[in-house]
This record gives C-alpha cells, sequence and structure tokens, in this order.
C-alpha cells in the first residue's frame, strides 16, 4: 500500500485555505454591504469597532452566538437545526471545484490551486446549489409559522424556476468551450478572449439568474420583512440565524468566483505570458485577479442591492418563466447556429 | 376640467414603448445615481470626536457666574425663575453673614439653586432676566444620564470654576 501522503497533505491544507477563505470573505462582506450601504446613502457605516469598522464582523458573530438560542415548541426539532446546518454545509461545498489559481511548483511539486479538478465541475455546482434550496425549505417548514412556510415556498418556487434559465444560458457557453470543466474553461480563456466578449447576452441571463438564486434585492422575496415578518428565517435565533445569513453571504462569494471563472477569465489577466515572469509569480499574481474580480462583482450585488426596489411576486415569475427561459434558448440558438456557420 | 391653479402638469400615460419595457436603461441610470452619491459629502458627523459647529447665539447648558474677585454673582432675587417659562428653575435664598463677603458679593445669596435640565426648553429668557449678570447659556448641551435626578443640577454642577483659585 503506497499512500502518497503529500498529497494527501497538500489537498487538506487547500480545503482548509478555501474553506477559511470564503467564510472569512463571507465575514467581511458583510461589514462591505453596511459599508456600501452607508456610503450610497452619504451615511459612514460602522467606523467604532476597530480600524474602519474593521472588527465589526466579530463583534456581530460573537454577538449572535451569546444570543438566546430558541427553539418553538411546535416546531419539527430535527429539521428546525438540519435547516441552517444544511444552509451552511451546501454553501461551503461549492467552493471545491473553483480554480483559485494556476499551478504553484513547491520543491519539485506541482500543486494545483483548485480542490478538485473534475470533469463535471460546472454539474457539480449546479447540484449542490439545487441542493441549498432544501435548507430554506426545512427551516420555513419545521419553524412551523405561516410566514416563515410562505416565504420557503417563495424561496422553493423561486429558486426552482431561475435555475432553469441559468442552465440554459451556461449550455450556450459551453457549447463554446466543449468542456464541463472549469479548469479547462478558464484556460481556455487565457490563450483568447474573455467568455463574456462571446455571450455577453448569456452573461446578463446568467447574472440575473444568479441574483435570483441567492435571494439578493430585487429578488429578496424570501426575505421581504415588511410583507412576511422576515422571511424563512423568522423563528430563528442566536447561530442558526447567523448561519442562515452566512450562507447567503458565502452563496454570494461563490457565484461572484463562478461568474468571474466562466465569464471573466478566472485567474487569467490580459498579458500575463507574455510579462515573462516566474511561473510560481504569475499563480499569485492569477490569484490576486481573481479576486480582484470577486471583490468587482460583490460590490454589484450590494450596489444593485442599494439601488433597485424588489420585484413583485407575480412580476419575478413572469421575468423568470416568460422573458428569461425564451430569451435563454434563442441566445442557446444563435450560439449552434454561430458555431455551426463557424464549422462549416 | 378647467385647472383651479396654473401649476398644473400633465401626466404622460402613454404606455412603455419596446426600451422602457426592457427596464435595464432605467436600472442603469439608477445605479449611475447611486453610484454618485458614493462620492458626496457625508450627512453625518463623528460625534463624540467631532461636533457640529454652533452658531453664536447658541444656547446650551447655563452657567452661573462669579465677578473678577471669585464672588457668587446671584442675588436670589427670583427673577430668572420668574422669566422661566417651564418652570425649571428652584432657589432658596440666605443671608450673608459676616466674614463670608469672599464667597458672595451682595448680602444676600442663593444658598441652593438647582435647574431641571429636563424641563428646561433653553429658551434664554433667565439670562435676559437677570439683573446681576450671573446666570448665561453656554455653547454645551447636557450629557446624557441613567436617571431623571441625573438632570436635576445644583449649585456645583452650574458655578463656574473661582478664577482666584486657578
Amino acid at each position: 500500500m503506497n499512500i502518497d501522503w503529500f498529497f494527501i497533505i497538500e489537498k487538506i491544507a487547500l480545503i482548509s485555505g478555501v474553506l477559511a477563505l470564503s467564510l472569512g470573505v463571507a465575514m467581511y462582506s458583510t461589514w462591505g454591504e453596511r459599508k456600501v450601504a452607508a456610503i450610497i446613502q452619504d451615511r459612514r457605516g460602522p467606523n467604532r469597532a476597530g480600524f474602519m469598522g474593521l472588527l465589526q464582523p466579530l463583534a456581530d458573530g460573537g454577538k449572535l452566538f451569546f444570543k438566546e438560542e430558541i427553539i418553538p415548541t411546535l416546531s419539527h426539532r430535527f429539521l428546525f437545526i438540519l435547516g441552517p446546518s444544511l444552509a451552511m454545509l451546501v454553501a461551503c461545498m461549492t467552493s471545491a471545484v473553483i480554480p483559485w489559481g494556476d499551478t504553484l511548483t513547491i520543491g519539485g511539486r506541482q500543486v494545483s490551486l483548485q480542490v478538485a479538478d473534475i470533469n463535471i465541475g460546472i454539474l457539480y455546482i449546479f447540484g449542490v446549489v439545487s441542493l441549498g434550496v432544501y435548507g430554506i425549505m426545512l427551516g420555513g417548514w419545521a419553524s412551523n409559522n405561516k410566514y416563515s412556510l410562505l416565504a420557503s415556498i417563495r424561496a422553493a418556487s423561486q429558486i426552482i424556476s431561475y435555475e432553469l434559465a441559468m442552465g440554459l444560458s451556461l449550455i450556450a457557453l459551453l457549447m463554446l468551450t466543449g468542456s464541463l470543466s472549469l479548469k479547462d474553461i478558464v484556460e481556455q480563456q487565457r490563450h483568447s478572449y474573455w467568455n463574456v466578449v462571446y455571450q455577453p447576452l448569456g452573461f446578463i441571463i446568467f447574472l440575473i439568474c444568479a441574483f435570483a438564486e441567492c435571494n439578493r434585492t430585487p429578488f429578496d422575496l424570501p426575505e421581504a420583512e415588511n410583507e412576511l415578518n422576515g422571511g424563512y428565517h423568522l423563528e430563528y435565533s442566536s447561530m442558526k440565524l447567523g448561519f442562515y445569513l452566512f450562507a447567503e453571504y458565502i452563496n454570494m462569494f461563490i457565484s461572484s468566483a463562478l461568474m468571474a471563472s466562466m465569464y471573466f477569465g478566472g485567474y487569467s489577466f490580459p498579458f500575463m505570458d507574455s510579462l515573462g515572469l516566474d511561473a510560481n509569480l504569475i499563480t499569485i499574481l492569477g490569484f490576486v485577479a481573481l479576486f480582484i474580480k470577486i471583490i468587482c462583482f460583490l460590490f454589484l450585488f450590494m450596489w444593485v442591492r442599494w439601488t433597485i426596489p424588489r420585484f413583485r411576486y407575480d412580476q419575478l415569475m413572469r421575468l423568470g418563466w416568460n422573458i428569461m427561459i425564451p430569451i435563454a434558448i434563442v441566445n442557446m440558438l444563435l450560439t449552434g447556429a454561430w458555431i455551426l456557420y463557424k464549422q462549416g | 376640467m378647467q385647472a383651479l391653479t396654473d401649476r398644473v402638469k400633465p401626466v404622460d400615460r402613454r404606455p412603455l414603448n419596446f426600451v422602457e419595457k426592457l427596464y435595464i436603461p432605467a436600472i442603469l441610470k439608477g445605479m449611475g445615481i447611486t453610484f454618485k452619491h458614493i462620492f458626496k459629502k457625508k450627512a453625518t458627523v463623528n460625534y463624540p470626536e467631532e461636533t457640529r459647529p454652533f452658531s453664536p447665539v447658541f444656547r446650551g447648558l447655563h452657567i452661573l457666574n462669579r465677578d473678577e474677585e471669585g464672588r457668587e454673582r446671584c442675588t436670589a432675587c427670583g427673577l430668572c425663575a420668574v422669566a422661566c417659562p417651564a418652570e425649571a428653575i428652584t432657589m432658596e435664598a440666605a443671608e450673608r453673614k459676616p466674614g463670608e463677603e469672599k464667597l458672595y458679593r451682595e448680602e444676600k445669596y442663593a444658598a441652593s439653586y438647582e435647574i431641571n435640565m429636563l424641563r428646561c426648553i433653553f429658551c434664554g429668557f433667565c439670562e435676559e432676566a437677570c439683573p446681576k449678570d450671573a446666570i448665561y447659556l453656554t455653547e454645551t448641551f447636557a450629557p446624557s444620564n441613567y436617571d431623571r435626578k441625573g438632570f436635576i443640577y445644583g449649585k456645583d454642577d452650574l458655578l463656574i470654576p473661582d478664577p482666584k483659585k486657578k
């Protein structure tokens, strides 16, 4: 039996790193969200806890941990606890197949900055993201509260409807790339233009659907405070509530990373192969480039949230089924026709 | 119908055209507006570190004045209490005893002088009523407190420090 211990250590380090990264980014997204909201509304935002309020996420987390844990008597106890756990687990799982950078060479070993380069990466992400709706559904249903139930019904139908358009817009992209592996897709963009040049319409559809999948404004109907007293996490308190809110921010981070990888070149940046720098340095710069792209997307998420009012529920459904899906199909047909034209 | 004023504006009730139905231009316009606000001046003042500049006539917390030799000017005449529309001022008068000439300017003085800052409306009538230049309103305002008692300011809170002693 010959176990490659270095491989195991390498993967464990990478998994911990990616997990810490997504949790850290999600933590500071809450800070960023409050800061962006503040500066858009001519305010200052959190600035008391630490320099520029940078310790605010820690203070918030500490507060949530020390809050009283309330499990309603009439709730389904097991599912009530399973809900936020599932939401958090699923949110953390998606980061496994995202290529965070090219390979590093450490002591003669090629270390790929991707936890698992599986050849069905995008399918994996879609499968795991679809599971995410169970966290919301279970939480809303197990609370035994009509508002929570309404919110979770909304969430389920919204996420299922928008997943269709999202998948259709992706099929057009996959027809171009011919691969489901995210690593391949990024490598292809490294040697030519970014995919957003070939798929502008597909990108816009994907972006809108990503907003809907993350329950972000203008599609934050499952969390419509003024209609539903808070949404599917109405009965939750303490860190169980924190997990739901946190999972949302992790999802935002992952979908930003996904959009950056699929449409904006991932870890590749212009002229990266003609600079003549050391390969390791290029890899690190590529990671930084990916991060800058992700932060731009996160800013976009927040910017839109503080600009656009919420949709009405029937408008949301009409947009999803009557507009998004037909446009996505047309986009797919056009892409197919273009590929055929190029071939022959 | 005949318009009742000359400020009537007709409302455009045409159905939305194709570009408007896309909503994208409107959304981009809105996002442009919110983006512009990032660079605007912040309306918030970082309160404990910085305060809003007051106008020269700002009326804040009261002080009881002393004369240049450090003697209390107040003679407990009660005109401020009479002038006070909120009835926030109470005082008790006392007679100056021999040997206290260094402390009080005239034969009568205020043994106790209290202003309830929760009742006070900071109108400044007491300042205007005072014939002895004894009470003035300053540019500070009452700090927060946990109970009502803390807002009743006695003589030790109001009197300015003795200029002779420092």
